[in-house]
């Protein structure tokens, strides 16, 4: 149970090497939380970094499970293992994505599909299944790593734009959907982030790091926000841009 | 039945369950239809934190008023719904009070109960549990059993103080006590210091029945925890120059409207806490004050939770034993030093424990302070106030609390595991769930 400060027992991550994903664990994490559990698709790469994270984060007990996001079918089920494991999800992060190569992605239907795959099929399957505990449970907050990418998409990186759209415009309807069973989700809405994700790439105006979003996200769920964007005048910038004539819009030096 | 978002009186995050306003006559059969959440009883929902709520489960609201008080006895048969207002209403003006009584009248007697409640008279007359004769409740099997501290000792001291999770009281027997009139005589010296404060009181244990002390939680240095301490006791009929000595008008309430934002800032609460100190007499004695005031003062204005904006609050509650009254120096310094006054600090003496398992009286002295929610100023200072009465001997209070870890609980709740076993012979399936269970891993 979330305590009277909302500070959660147990938290939950989806893509549990996230960089952006850890940062927010790290920044939530109190005396109080018992139990973080890191859902990942490699466990064993994991495990080399367990004694940081034991330490990071501290007194919780730190456990590593395998998660694949492309295997929708086995997220029901992980979902009521993780719960039976650890008692009630009070916090879960929905981390799991991949940037690709965008040339590539532009032209190659199958790697397409399969970022899609990732990014947007498996945060339906996932986010579901968290969602139907949460509703069981009565209370339960869901933090979705969307992406600016996907508010209006970009032609220089459309595959992965899109997928964000699709997650994004999902977790919305989710929040919806939950209100009044007592789960709540966050959407986050993160511009350019430096981490592995964006490594060896030029930052985007406006850059930011994982420790800001993880400030950001920890201000959201107090303030129960439904949607934030990072760093904040992000959110100004987009509702202009979205706005924007297509001809203009396609003619932006946007990378 | 309806699906509904539930918090305590501090109004800090909440769950969603449903709510079900129940007949006792009912209850078995609804038992049937609880899901894997289980259920818990809900009184007036005046503990602060979760322990009258339970995320996706069930609810349960008594809806039967039985009250019947014997003039002859002062025996009071009563409905684990009514609450000790209604009992008032009906009793002080044939010459009976409520043996222990909360600083508030709106709770019920299931509740009162359920946290084993103590009055501004436990340093003489015990908790609220030493007043019950019987209890008759609902157990998870769907039986109906009525208990007496004789007839099964583990059970009664279980469910006394058992936050309600050995199962739903419905109804009760209590002790009244008499009274000749409806006032109270009441002193009051102000201290300014907290070391005059505690030596004040320690001296009035024997002279008052009851007694209460409030505390600047504002002031700093030489006047650090300079309080107001008023006592008292009801006055004889003879000490009245009154026609009608048991008149009781408690008055209605006064209320906060929602979506108020914070009032209760800083600034609000220290120019509170000055003038309250300044108008508190030096030293008077014999002030006759009608019950209402002298024991229920928060209630001239009901919802005042609300003050505190749409973040809510908690309310800090612990106790310390006799020989580690240091302690509550400490505590204040260290409120005093997170500069987020509070509103409310009151300070009390408590006398012999009873055998309740989760019982929270000791000898000792008991300190409360509301502290708004905000987390960066409330994480550290709970963290804190938790660790000095982890060394003290000490413990915080289930009714009040919404913050404290199942290893705080388990370290200072000696019988807590006797606790365990009662429910684990009369609900080995957990039917009883609150949200302060599972967070608590009662
Ligand atoms: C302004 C204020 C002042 C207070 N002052 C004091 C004080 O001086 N001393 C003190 O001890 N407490 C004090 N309290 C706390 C309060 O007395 C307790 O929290 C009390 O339990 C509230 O009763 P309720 O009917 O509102 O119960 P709720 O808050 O609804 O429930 C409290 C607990 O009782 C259980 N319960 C309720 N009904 C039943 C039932 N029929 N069967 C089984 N379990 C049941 C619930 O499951 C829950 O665990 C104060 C609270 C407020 C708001
Ligand atoms: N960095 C940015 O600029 C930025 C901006 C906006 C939004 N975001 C979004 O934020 C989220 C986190 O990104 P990040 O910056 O923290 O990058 P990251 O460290 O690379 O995190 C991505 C995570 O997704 C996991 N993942 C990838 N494919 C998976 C699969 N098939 N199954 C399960 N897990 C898989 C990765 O696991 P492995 O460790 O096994 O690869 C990694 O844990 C992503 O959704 C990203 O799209 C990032």
């Amino acid at each position: 149970m979330r305590n009277a400060m909302g500070e959660p027992q147990t938290i939950v991550v989806f893509g549990g090497t996230s960089e952006i994903a850890l940062a927010i664990v790290r920044r939530l994490v109190t005396p109080r939380t018992s139990q973080v559990v890191l859902a990942c698709r490699d466990v064993d790469g994991a495990e080399r970094y367990r004694e940081t994270l034991n330490a990071q984060l501290a007194p919780a007990a730190v456990s590593l499970v395998s998660y694949e996001a492309r295997s929708y079918a086995s997220h029901p089920e992980l979902v009521a293992e993780i719960a039976d494991r650890v008692g009630d999800l009070d916090l879960v992060i929905f981390a799991a994505g991949v940037l690709g190569r965008a040339e590539q992605l532009a032209v190659d239907p199958v790697a397409a599909a399969e970022l899609f795959e990732v990014n947007t099929v498996g945060g339906v399957s996932t986010c579901l299944a968290v969602a139907n505990r949460f509703r069981e449970q009565g209370h339960g907050q869901l933090v979705v790593l969307s992406s600016v990418a996907g508010e209006r998409v970009r032609r220089a990186n459309f595959v992965y734009g899109a997928s964000k759209a699709g997650l994004d415009a999902f977790a919305q309807g989710l929040g919806d959907a939950l209100e009044g069973t007592g789960a709540s989700v966050l959407i986050v809405r993160p511009g350019f982030v430096t981490t592995r994700m964006t490594e060896g790439m030029e930052p985007a105006p406006l850059a930011t790091d994982p420790d800001s979003v993880a400030e950001a996200v920890a201000a959201a769920l107090s303030g129960r926000k439904r949607t934030i964007w990072v760093p904040g005048p992000l959110r100004w910038l987009f509702s202009v841009l979205r706005h924007l004539p297509g001809p203009i819009w396609r003619r932006l030096p946007l990378k | 039945m309806e699906r509904r978002s539930l918090s305590g009186w501090g109004r800090t995050p909440v769950s969603v369950a449903d709510v079900i306003d129940a007949d006792a006559v009912d209850l078995d059969r609804l038992l049937a239809g609880f899901g894997p959440r289980g259920a818990i009883a809900r009184g007036c929902g005046r503990a602060y934190g979760d322990a009258a709520m339970n995320a996706g489960g069930t609810v349960l609201r008594l809806a039967d008023q039985e009250l019947v008080l014997d003039d002859a006895t002062g025996l009071l048969r009563v409905g684990a719904g009514v609450t000790i207002d209604a009992i008032l209403r009906e009793s002080v003006q044939r010459g009976w009070f409520i043996p222990v009584s909360p600083g508030t009248r709106y709770v019920t007697i299931g509740g009162a109960i359920a946290a084993n409640v103590h009055g501004k008279n436990h340093h003489r007359d015990g908790s609220f549990g030493r007043w019950v004769k019987s209890i008759t409740m609902v157990l998870a099997d769907g039986s109906t059993i009525t208990v007496d501290p004789d007839s099964d000792p583990d059970l009664w001291w279980a469910t006394i103080g058992g936050m309600g999770l050995t199962g739903v009281v419905t109804s009760a027997v209590v002790e009244m006590i008499p009274i000749e009139t409806s006032r109270c005589l009441v002193d009051t010296v102000r201290a300014n210091d907290l070391d005059e404060l505690m030596a004040e009181m320690e001296r009035g244990d024997e002279r008052y029945r009851y007694s209460v002390a409030w505390i600047d939680l504002v002031a700093r240095g030489a006047r650090l925890g300079r309080g107001v301490l008023t006592s008292g006791d009801f006055a004889r009929r003879e000490q009245l120059e009154d026609t009608d000595p048991l008149r009781y008008d408690p008055g209605h309430l006064a209320s906060v409207p929602a979506g108020m934002p914070n009032l209760l800032n800083r600034a609000g609460i220290k120019v509170f806490n000055e003038a309250y100190f300044r108008s508190a007499p030096r030293r008077r004695t014999d002030e006759v004050q009608p019950i209402a005031r002298f024991f229920h003062p928060l209630d001239a204005v009901g919802n005042w939770n609300r003050l505190y904006g749409h973040r809510g609050f908690i309310q800090y509650q612990f106790v310390v034993p006799d020989e580690q009254h240091q302690v509550i120096r400490r505590a204040i310094e260290r409120i005093v030093m997170a500069g987020r006054a509070s509103f409310l600090a009151v300070l009390k003496r408590f006398g012999e424990a009873d055998p309740a398992m989760l019982g929270f009286p000791m000898p000792g002295w008991t300190l409360t302070l509301d502290v708004p929610a905000v987390p960066a100023v409330l994480a550290d200072l709970v963290v804190d106030l938790d660790e000095m009465v982890l060394e003290a001997g000490g413990r915080v209070y289930l009714a009040k609390d919404a913050v404290a870890t199942p290893e705080m609980i388990r370290a200072t709740y000696p019988h807590l595991e006797r606790f365990v076993a009662v429910r684990d012979r009369v609900d080995p399936d957990r039917v009883w769930n609150s949200d302060l269970s599972r967070r608590l891993e009662l």
